[in-house]
Order: structure tokens, then sequence, then C-alpha cells
């Protein structure tokens, strides 16, 4: 994300060509047709099946636009996602360094494994886990009151704070395994030559090792935002009555009453957004980076 | 090579089989009704077929849908390939448009003077004096309650935005639902809601008051087994589901404002072969004899049969709550809904769920 890489010559490109173009074609298959699928879908009145009149329109686009709903929900939406990558910044950059550079051996094997456990199993199944956990008289509620001398009531679930745990566990791993590949290449010799200069080790850590793990803050951040920005599930199983999202919207849309044009055209909206909040960030990302 | 050889063999054998089962259906033709249904509800037991076989003569065959739209698909290629086909009432009218039911003598149907009068005559079935649709089964979408928080059923939608439940109150998170059930809590027919502005209000206050929307039977039955909530919007079926099998504190509750109903019914193809046998079969259908069996081998909706719901256990859900002919005077049973209305009644629900939080 944040450093660019020196373009390959055309003469290395002709030889790599017949290696890429599986994956090219794969893309254009994949993730390209039904994309554009999707645009057309977003510009029509109706879906074009069969019995169905059809016009193109842009009136989908406007409806983003006549009430303030869409809008605010957006907004809700991004400040959420700018809540989970900031938690899973602050617990899964020192998760990673002590992975890189404190464990060895057998112990960073295990803690690793701990740490991409939960990406081997469903989402949905974490998700009511959760809801396990989260719900009065549910697990954190029973623990406490069995611990501490008073009483307390622990009832997070179906708030927003519900969806914010539940969002920071699903994507703590992007975070950690980013952040691990680039604390990880950081030469310690580097780190012993500062010290040895007289640098304290907040110094050490701010001169030295952010800078140098930019790239992978940055492109775990950026793999969090995307998706937690559009993320439906978690808000509508743990959210409850403040579960309402911009990615439940669409699904809505999708499911509920099968307007898909609607639906179609909130979700590029959501993309342009998303694009633009990226390239706002990106010289800021850069100019740490370099 | 011996496989060759099987395979023409098998290929022989087929084509026998298809001249001899050709060969049957001609013969058989007068003696077989073909229904038309969801598969396994009701009319495909088979120990009811074989009951109906042996009772007539007739045998049935059957082929199933996946939604009301199949339904009237099949129909409408197939016409003169069925003989009894199940409709949701809601669906009637527009198969009648169409000329895909013929109108029924039910004079013909012993049982039918049994069934539920407000039903029997529903205008959902009934046109011109004609009608199109016998009332097969019904339920119902309203209330239900958590036992433990309540000394006395309560008997009024009120009850929703009692502040004593604040906190403890959940609905389905079903814009059509949410939207019904805001009508019928300012008086208005859910079919033809005058004053949409009146339901958002009403639900806007209701909205303080909502823990969480639920999705599924499941959710509503865990958050009542954990102490979470107090009273919610249920199904009918699902309500007895919950007592029933899973031994939760649940009372349905119906109350004075009125309900949402569903109602099945049975209705003839325009081009059946065999009218006098598809009268029979849903005379069968709706007489005490199938539908006791029905509830306590399989469990099933509510009878539009009075006499049939009586054969039932004094105590059984279907005729202790449901059974009451003073509740059919409160039930309004739905209409089919426009697209239109359909994206109305969404856009509202959202801006109800975004503005509460």
């Amino acid at each position: 994300m944040a450093d660019s890489q020196p373009s390959a010559g055309r003469g290395q490109l002709r030889p790599a060509l017949p290696l890429l173009l599986p994956a090219y074609l794969w893309l254009t298959v994949a993730v390209f047709l039904p994309l554009s699928a999707m645009v057309f879908f977003s510009f029509v009145t109706d879906l074009p099946m069969a019995g169905r009149d059809w016009a193109a329109t842009l009136e989908h686009y406007a409806a983003f636009f006549q009430t303030d709903l869409y809008g605010r929900l957006l907004l809700r939406s991004l400040r959420l996602g700018l809540e989970v990558t900031l938690y899973c910044t602050i617990i899964g950059f020192p998760c990673a360094y002590v992975l890189a550079k404190v464990l060895k051996g057998r112990s960073r094997e295990a803690v690793f494994l701990l740490v991409i456990l939960p990406f081997w199993s469903n989402g949905l199944v974490r998700v009511f886990s959760w809801a396990v956990f989260l719900r009065g008289g549910g697990v954190v509620d029973l623990a406490l009151n069995a611990v501490l001398p008073f009483e307390v009531s622990i009832d997070l679930m179906y708030s927003y704070p519900a969806v914010v745990i539940g969002l920071v566990h699903s994507y703590l791993p992007y975070m950690v395994l980013t952040c691990y590949l680039t604390l990880q290449a950081i030469d310690d010799s580097l780190i012993e030559a500062a010290r040895s200069l007289g640098a304290s080790r907040l110094t050490v850590l701010r001169r030295l090792i952010v800078p140098l793990a930019m790239p992978g803050l940055a492109a775990g951040a950026v793999l969090i935002f995307v998706p937690v920005v559009g993320s439906f599930m978690e808000p509508r199983i743990l959210g409850g009555r403040s579960g309402t999202f911009y990615g439940t919207v669409i699904e809505d849309q999708f499911v509920a009453v099968f307007n898909w044009p609607l639906g179609a055209a909130l979700s590029f909206i959501l993309l342009a957004v998303v694009l633009a909040v990226l390239a706002l960030a990106a010289p800021v990302l850069r100019r740490h980076g370099a | 090579m011996s496989t060759r050889m099987m395979n023409r063999t098998i290929g022989r054998g087929l084509l026998a089989a298809t001249l001899l089962a050709t060969f049957c259906a001609g013969v058989a033709q007068a003696e077989e009704i073909r229904v038309l249904n969801w598969k396994g509800y009701g009319t495909d037991e088979s120990w009811a077929t074989e009951a109906f076989e042996a009772k007539t003569g007739y045998t049935v065959v059957h082929d199933y849908f996946n939604s009301e739209q199949e339904m009237l698909t099949k129909l409408r290629t197939n016409p003169g390939t069925y003989d009894v086909v199940m409709i949701n009432a809601a669906f009637t009218g527009q198969a009648l448009e169409e000329g895909l039911i013929q109108p029924i003598d039910t004079g013909k149907i012993t049982n039918a003077a049994d069934l539920t009068p407000e039903m029997a005559q529903s205008e959902l079935l009934n046109t011109g004096g004609k009608t199109y649709g016998v009332p097969w089964v019904w339920g119902l979408t309203s209330l239900a309650i958590n036992d433990k928080a309540f000394d006395q059923k309560p008997d009024s939608i009120e009850v929703m935005w009692d502040p004593a439940h604040k906190g403890k109150v959940v609905l389905r998170d079903d814009a059509l639902e949410a939207v019904q059930f805001g009508a019928i809590a300012t008086g208005q027919d859910i079919n033809d809601i005058k004053d949409l502005g009146a339901v958002k209000e009403k639900l806007a206050s209701l909205m303080p008051q909502i823990r969480t929307f639920w999705s599924s039977e499941n959710d509503w039955n865990q958050m009542v087994a954990a102490g979470q909530i107090d009273v919610g919007t249920y199904w009918s079926g699902a309500a007895s589901r919950a007592k029933v099998n899973f031994n939760l504190p649940v009372s349905f509750v119906i109350p004075k404002e009125g309900a949402v109903g569903w109602l099945d019914g049975l209705s003839i193809p325009a081009g059946s072969k065999n009218v006098d046998a598809a009268l029979a079969f849903i005379d069968y259908m709706i007489s005490p004899e199938f539908y006791v069996e029905w509830v306590n081998k399989v469990g099933a909706p509510v009878s539009a049969n009075q006499k049939a719901v009586a054969g039932l256990d004094e105590s059984a859900f279907n005729r202790a709550v449901l059974g009451d002919p003073a509740v059919a005077e409160r039930v309004v049973f739905q209409k089919p809904v426009s697209d239109e209305n359909r994206e109305k009644y969404l856009q509202l629900w959202q801006e109800l769920k975004a503005a509460n939080q």
C-alpha cells in the first residue's frame, strides 16, 4: 500500500505472460463480470428478467440523497470501521511485536496458532459464541459476579459495544499477521544499534519500529476497515436494536424486498466513499512509511 | 461385453415398464387425482392418502411447489394436470383473475357446513357469490409472553408499550410484519393502511422499549429461556412448539385489537378432469378424522373446521388458544402486498431502526 514497487521492464513481462494469464482470466470471470452486472443493475429500474419491464435510470443513486437515512447510516458505518481498526491496531500491534521479537521457537508457534485459530472457524460460529458470553446471565456476567464481592450486571448483548467486540475479534488476525510480517523483517541489530547509541525504548519504538512496520500497519488497517464498513452479519446478530448499519440496509434490499437495483447502487456509493477515504489517507500513510 | 448386454436388457425393461405405465395410466385415469401443494404439508402424508384410497378408491398423486409464484406458473403451464391445489388465500384472487381455478360446489362437500363462517365466507375465497377456495388451515402472527413476567395474561396490544417491560420487548426484523403490527395498534386495516404516518409514530414510540429484533424461532426461544424478554411478536405455531416441544413458559396472546392471520385454502384448477374426486379429497382434508390424526402424528396449523378443532384434546394449543370462536372474529387475514408498498414499508422500517440508536 505505502511504497511503490519498481515497475517490471517489458522484457520481463513477456515470458511471465503465460503464467499471469490464468490469474487474469480468473479475475475477469469471477470479479469483473459479476461486478459489471451489478453496475448495470444499479442503473436500471427493475431486474431485466422475463416478464419485467425495465429502463435505464439514475433514480437509485438519487434515492441515496433524497433522505438523510442512507447518509447517516454510512457515517455510522465509517465510524464503526475506524473504531474497529483502531482497536485492532492497539491490540494487534503489541501482539505481533511479541510474536516477532520476543517469543522464539515452540512458544512462538503455539501463540501463532492461537492467533490464527479463530480464522479457521466459521464466522457465524464466532459471532454466536460471543452472544453466549455477552448476554446478561452469560459467561462474563456469571464469572464477574462469582469473583466480585458486590453485584454487577454485565449485559453487553444487543448494543454498539457488542458489535465492536465481535468485529474486533473477527478481524484482529489480519492486523497481527500483516504487522508480524513487517516486524519480523526488521533487523535486530538496528534496534541494538539504536539502544547502544542511547535511544530510550520509547524512542526506538517511535522512530524506528513503528515507521519500519508502517507498511504492515497500513495493509492491516485497509484489510480491516473496508470489510467492516460494509459488514452486516455481526451488527445484525450482536447489535440488536442498535444493529442497523449501511451494510444491513444493503442486505435488506437484496434479501427482504428483492430490490437489487437499489441495493447495487447503495453498494457502489459505499465503494466510492471507501475509495475516497483511502485516497485521502494514502499521502499520510506514505509519509510515515518513507 | 456383459455391461452392454446388461444395458440393453435394462433398456428393454424400461421400455416395457414405460408402456405398461402408459397403459395403466390410461385405465387408471378416472381413479386418480393429482394434488399440488408444499411438500410435507398434510395432503401427502402416506397414512392419509392410504386412508383416502381405502375409503373412496381414488389414488392420490402429488406434485410440489417451492413458492407461490411457482405454484401459479405450474397451473398456467400445465392446464388439466391437477385436480386439487393448495393456495394461500392471499393468492386465490390472482389465480381466479388469471382463470386458473374454477368455482366449487360446496354443497357436495359434507364437512363444509362445519367450517368457521368467517373463513368459509371470506372475501379472499369468494367472488360474485361463488366459492373458489375451501378454507383448510390457518395461523396467526400476534404476541407471545414470558409467563414468568406476568401475573395475569394481558389482553391488549398496549402491553408492548408498557414501561414496566422496557427493554424486554422484541419485534421481528421484518418490515411487513412490523408495519402491519403498527396498523393494528393504531386501529387500521392491515390490508389498506391509510395513515402510514400514524403507524410510523406509533412504532417510533415502541422503539425505546425494544431489546432486539428477532429473526428466527430459535432466537425467540433462547431469549425467553435466558429471561431476557417479557413480550414480543410471535407466530402461533412457533409459540405452540415453544410450549409443547421445549417446555418454555410461553403463552400466546391474541389482543382485543386484533391479529394478523394467514389462511390456506384448497381450490380446484380450471381444467380438472376429475372434479368429483377433487371434491371428495377436499372433503376428507377438512374432515375431523384427518385433522386430529394430522395434529397428533405430525403437528399442524389450526383447521378451519370447527368440529375438527373440537376433536382435539381440550388442552391442545390449537383448540384451547386458537379454537376459541371469539378469536376468529378478531383475526384479519393478510391480502397480497404490492411491490410498491413492500418497498415503502421497508424504508419506513429502516428509518425507524436507524433513528433509534
